[in-house]
C-alpha cells in the first residue's frame, strides 16, 4: 500500500538505533561468553532514488548493517522500517512480499552465483518464487534483463563459468533487478574487479538507477568509488556511525579523523601530487569488535586523541547541511560552526550528549566565553 | 650507473591447450636495475602475471613453450634446468603473491612456513631460521613477532597476512621483488600500508621491485619506470612521470580515465574501454587494441611496432596516431564523459 509519504524525498528506509551483536558460544551448555559488537546503534535514513555510500575498513560492520537492513539477518535491537512501515519483526512469510522491494548485489562474482545452475534459472529463479508469469513470459523477461545489464539474450543457457568476472557481476546485478525491487543494497560491488571493469559497472548501475529510479545503499571501502556513486556517505567504524554527510562535502571538509585518513590513503593516479600529499597511513588494523575500545573508538589510532577521547563517547554532532560526525575534536570546523553545534536525533544511547566538541586542537580557545562552569 | 639485474629480450611464453596456442606473452623486452622500481600494468589476461612467473620459472610445463631470454645477471634463465632454476627462485628473485588469504598453508604456522623457506635456500639450523623469522615479521610491521610467530594464519587480518608473505618472499634476501597484485584484496588503509612498505624494504635490502596492478594509481607514486601490457604486448613503456603526464596509447588513457579520482572534480561518467580484452588464441589482426579503440583507423590493421615516437629518450609506445593529435583528443577520455560504451 502506497501512501503520500512516498513522494520523491521521502525516507525509503529508516534505521532507528539498529544493533547487531552475534553471540560468541563455549563449553558444553553453549553459555554466551561474549558478543561481536557488529553494529552498535546506527541510525539513519535513505530517500527513495538517493545513494547512500556506506564506507569503512574490513570489519567495521558495513556488510552486517547491509544484511540486517535487506533482513538477511535480523537486528539486536533497533526498529527498521521500510515505507514508514516497521520490518524488524516480521516473520519469513510477511517478510516475503518485501523482499520484492529490496534486492543485495553481492562482492564476489565467483562465490555468489551457482556454478550448476544456468544464467537463465539463476535469473529466473527469483520470478519463479514469486510466482510472476508462466515460463515462456520469465524466459522473455530474464533476456530482456539480459540485454538491460549489458549481455546478450543468447546468454541464456550459459553456465557461470563461462563468463568473466565483469559479466558474472552483470548476472548478478540483473538477478538482483528481476523482482524490480525498490532498493537495492549492494555489497562491494566492484572490489574485486579491474579498474577497466569497474568503471562499466559503475556508469551500468548508475544507468539503471535512472532508468528504473532505484535506491541504493552502496558498500565499500574505497572512497574515490564511493564518491562517484553516492549523493550521501555514512563512514563507519568498529560497528558505529562516526561521521555522515553529503558527499562532495565530505571530500571537502571532512570532519572526522578517521575519514581524513581514509581520504588520503585513496590512491591518486598523479606522481607529483601523490608524493606531495601527506599521507596519514593509519597504525595496526581495526580492533576487535569483541571488546571495542572505551570512549571514541577510533581512540587508539587518532592522532588527534585525548584523554577525553578515552573516555567519553562522543555525540552525533550535527554541523549543518546535514553533515554529523562523531568527534571530540572535529576538523575543518570554524568557532561559528562549533557554537552552533548541536547533538544529533541519530546519537548512539550510550554517548554522552553533552559531550559536544567545544573546540578544534582540544586547546583552550578564548573565542569561547560560554564555557559550562 | 646502477647495477643491471635483470634483461628480459624478446621473451614469448606461448601455452598449447586443447583450444589452440595461447600467446600469453609475445614479445616483452625491459630491463631492471639494482633500486629500480618497474610497475607493470594492464586488465587481467594482459599477460603481466605470466611475465612475472616466467621470471620465477614458475610457468615451466609441458605444454609451454619460451622464446627469447630471461637475464639475470648475465644468466639466461629460460636455458637452466629446473633443479638450477631452484637456485634462482627465492634467492635471487622472490615473490609476493596477489590473495595473502590462500598462499599462506592454513595448517602450518606462520613462522614454520617462514622458517621453512629460509631453510629450503640457507643451511642454518631450525633455532637460527626461528630467530630469523621473528626478525623478518618485526621488520615487516608485526606487533609483538615473537608470539605471532606462533600463530596460524587465521589468526592474522588480511593485511598482517601480506605482510607475513612479505617476510617470506625477503627470507633469503632476493636482489628483485615481484609483488603481483599485492594490495587487490585488501583494504584502501592496509594497502596504502603495504605499499610503503614495499617502498621500505627495497632501500633497507637494496633490491629491485617489479610490481604489478591493474591500477595505475598503485604504483604512481612507488615506481620509477611503468610498462602497460595489453594482449600479451608491451604497448607503453616510460619513465613514470612521461606515462602518466604524457600517455601515448589510448589504452592508457581508458585506463586513467576509469580511475574514479579524488584529486579532480567528479566527471558525469567515468571513461569505460569498451568490450573486453581479446582472446590470446585469435587475436585481432593489426594493433590489438584497434577493436576497442575510439581512435582507431586504417593503418591501424598492421601491427605497429614498440618503438620511441616522442621527444623524450626511453619513451616508447605501440600506436600509429599522430602525436600532436593525441595529445590534443586524449584529455576527453582521460578526464571521463565523452565516448560512452556499453
Amino acid at each position: 500500500m502506497s501512501s503520500a509519504a512516498n513522494g520523491r524525498g521521502a525516507p525509503l528506509i529508516e534505521l532507528r538505533h539498529v544493533k547487531k551483536y552475534f553471540p560468541i558460544r563455549k563449553g558444553v551448555l553453549q553459555r554466551e561468553v561474549a558478543r561481536v559488537h557488529a553494529v552498535d546503534d546506527v541510525s539513519f535514513a535513505v530517500r527513495e532514488g538517493e545513494t547512500l555510500g556506506l564506507v569503512g575498513e574490513s570489519g567495521c560492520g558495513k556488510s552486517t548493517l547491509g544484511r540486517t537492513i535487506v533482513r538477511l539477518l535480523e537486528p539486536t535491537e533497533g526498529q527498521i522500517l521500510f515505507r514508514g512501515q516497521q520490518i524488524e519483526e516480521l516473520g519469513p512469510r510477511r517478510l516475503r512480499p518485501l523482499r520484492r522491494e529490496m534486492q543485495m548485489v553481492f562482492q564476489d562474482p565467483y562465490a555468489s552465483l551457482n556454478p550448476r545452475k544456468r544464467v537463465g534459472t539463476i535469473i529466473g529463479d527469483p520470478l519463479k518464487i514469486h510466482r510472476i508469469g508462466d515460463k515462456k513470459q520469465r524466459q522473455t523477461q530474464v533476456e530482456e534483463l539480459l540485454e538491460t545489464v549489458g549481455l546478450s539474450p543468447e546468454h541464456y543457457n550459459r553456465f557461470p563459468h563461462e563468463f568473466s568476472g565483469g559479466q558474472r557481476q552483470r548476472i548478478g546485478i540483473a538477478r538482483a533487478l528481476a523482482l524490480r525491487p525498490k532498493l537495492i543494497v549492494a555489497d562491494e560491488p566492484v572490489s574485486a574487479l579491474d579498474v577497466s571493469i569497474q568503471s562499466q559497472m559503475l556508469n551500468l548501475l548508475e544507468d539503471l538507477q535512472n532508468e528504473f529510479r532505484l535506491t541504493y545503499i552502496f558498500i565499500a571501502h574505497d572512497l574515490g568509488v564511493v564518491r562517484h556513486v553516492s549523493d550521501r556517505i555514512a563512514v563507519m567504524y568498529l560497528g558505529k556511525l562516526v561521521e555522515l554527510s553529503p558527499a562532495e562535502e565530505l571530500y571537502q571538509r571532512p570532519i572526522m579523523p578517521y575519514t581524513e585518513a581514509l581520504l588520503s590513503a585513496v590512491p591518486i593516479p598523479d606522481p607529483d601530487l601523490a608524493r606531495q600529499r601527506e599521507r596519514i597511513v593509519l597504525e595496526g588494523d581495526v580492533p576487535s569488535p569483541i571488546n571495542p575500545p572505551s570512549g571514541c573508538r577510533f581512540h587508539p589510532r587518532c592522532r588527534y586523541a585525548t584523554e577525553v577521547c578515552r573516555e567519553v563517547e562522543p555525540p552525533l554532532a550535527d554541523y549543518g547541511n546535514g553533515h554529523l560526525a562523531a568527534c571530540h575534536h572535529p576538523l575543518n570546523v570554524d568557532a561559528a560552526a562549533l557554537a552552533a553545534v548541536t547533538a544529533s536525533p541519530q546519537t548512539p544511547r550510550a554517548a554522552d550528549e553533552d559531550a559536544l566538541p567545544t573546540d578544534s586542537a582540544g586547546s583552550s580557545d578564548p573565542a569561547h566565553g560560554d564555557t559550562p562552569g | 650507473m646502477a647495477e643491471r639485474l635483470l634483461d628480459v629480450e624478446d621473451l614469448a611464453v606461448h601455452f598449447a591447450t586443447e583450444d589452440g596456442l595461447v600467446r600469453a606473452v609475445d614479445g616483452v623486452s625491459f630491463g631492471l636495475d639494482r633500486g629500480q622500481v618497474l610497475g607493470i600494468v594492464g586488465e587481467s589476461g594482459s599477460g603481466k602475471s605470466v611475465t612475472a612467473m616466467t621470471l620465477m620459472g614458475l610457468t615451466r610445463g609441458v605444454n609451454a613453450k619460451f622464446e627469447g631470454a630471461v637475464r639475470y645477471q648475465g644468466k639466461d634463465l629460460l636455458q637452466i634446468s629446473d633443479r638450477e632454476m631452484q637456485d634462482y627462485r627465492g634467492n635471487e628473485i622472490g615473490m609476493i603473491f596477489q590473495d595473502p588469504m590462500t598462499s599462506l598453508n592454513p595448517v602450518y604456522r606462520v613462522g614454520e612456513q617462514i622458517v621453512e623457506a629460509i631453510r629450503a635456500h640457507d643451511h642454518v639450523d631450525r633455532r637460527r631460521a626461528r630467530r630469523r623469522a621473528v626478525e623478518l615479521l618485526k621488520q615487516v610491521g608485526i606487533p609483538n613477532p615473537e608470539s605471532r610467530v606462533d600463530d596460524f594464519p587465521h589468526q592474522f587480518s588480511g593485511g598482517m597476512r601480506q605482510r607475513a608473505m612479505i617476510a617470506m618472499a625477503l627470507s633469503c634476501n632476493p636482489a628483485i621483488l615481484i609483488a603481483d597484485e599485492p594490495t587487490t584484496a585488501l583494504d584502501v588503509t592496509i594497502q596504502a600500508q603495504i605499499i610503503e612498505l614495499i617502498g621500505r624494504l627495497k632501500d633497507d635490502f637494496d633490491s629491485a621491485v617489479i610490481m604489478i596492478t591493474h591500477d595505475l594509481g598503485v604504483v604512481a607514486d612507488i615506481a620509477d619506470e611503468i610498462m602497460v601490457m595489453y594482449a600479451g604486448r608491451v604497448v607503453e613503456r616510460g619513465a613514470t612521470r612521461d606515462v602518466f603526464y604524457d600517455p601515448q596509447m589510448p589504452y592508457t588513457w581508458g585506463l586513467l580515465g576509469s580511475i574514479p579520482r579524488l584529486d579532480r572534480p567528479r566527471p558525469e561518467r567515468l571513461y569505460s574501454i569498451k568490450g573486453t580484452p581479446p582472446s590470446l588464441i585469435n587475436a585481432p589482426r593489426g594493433c590489438k587494441f584497434r577493436p576497442r579503440c575510439p581512435h582507431a583507423f586504417d593503418k591501424c590493421m598492421e601491427e605497429p611496432k614498440l618503438e620511441q615516437r616522442v621527444e623524450t629518450a626511453g619513451h616508447l609506445d605501440r600506436c600509429w596516431l599522430d602525436v600532436t593529435f593525441k595529445r590534443e583528443h586524449r584529455d576527453a577520455m582521460i578526464a571521463g564523459e565523452s565516448t560512452e560504451a556499453a
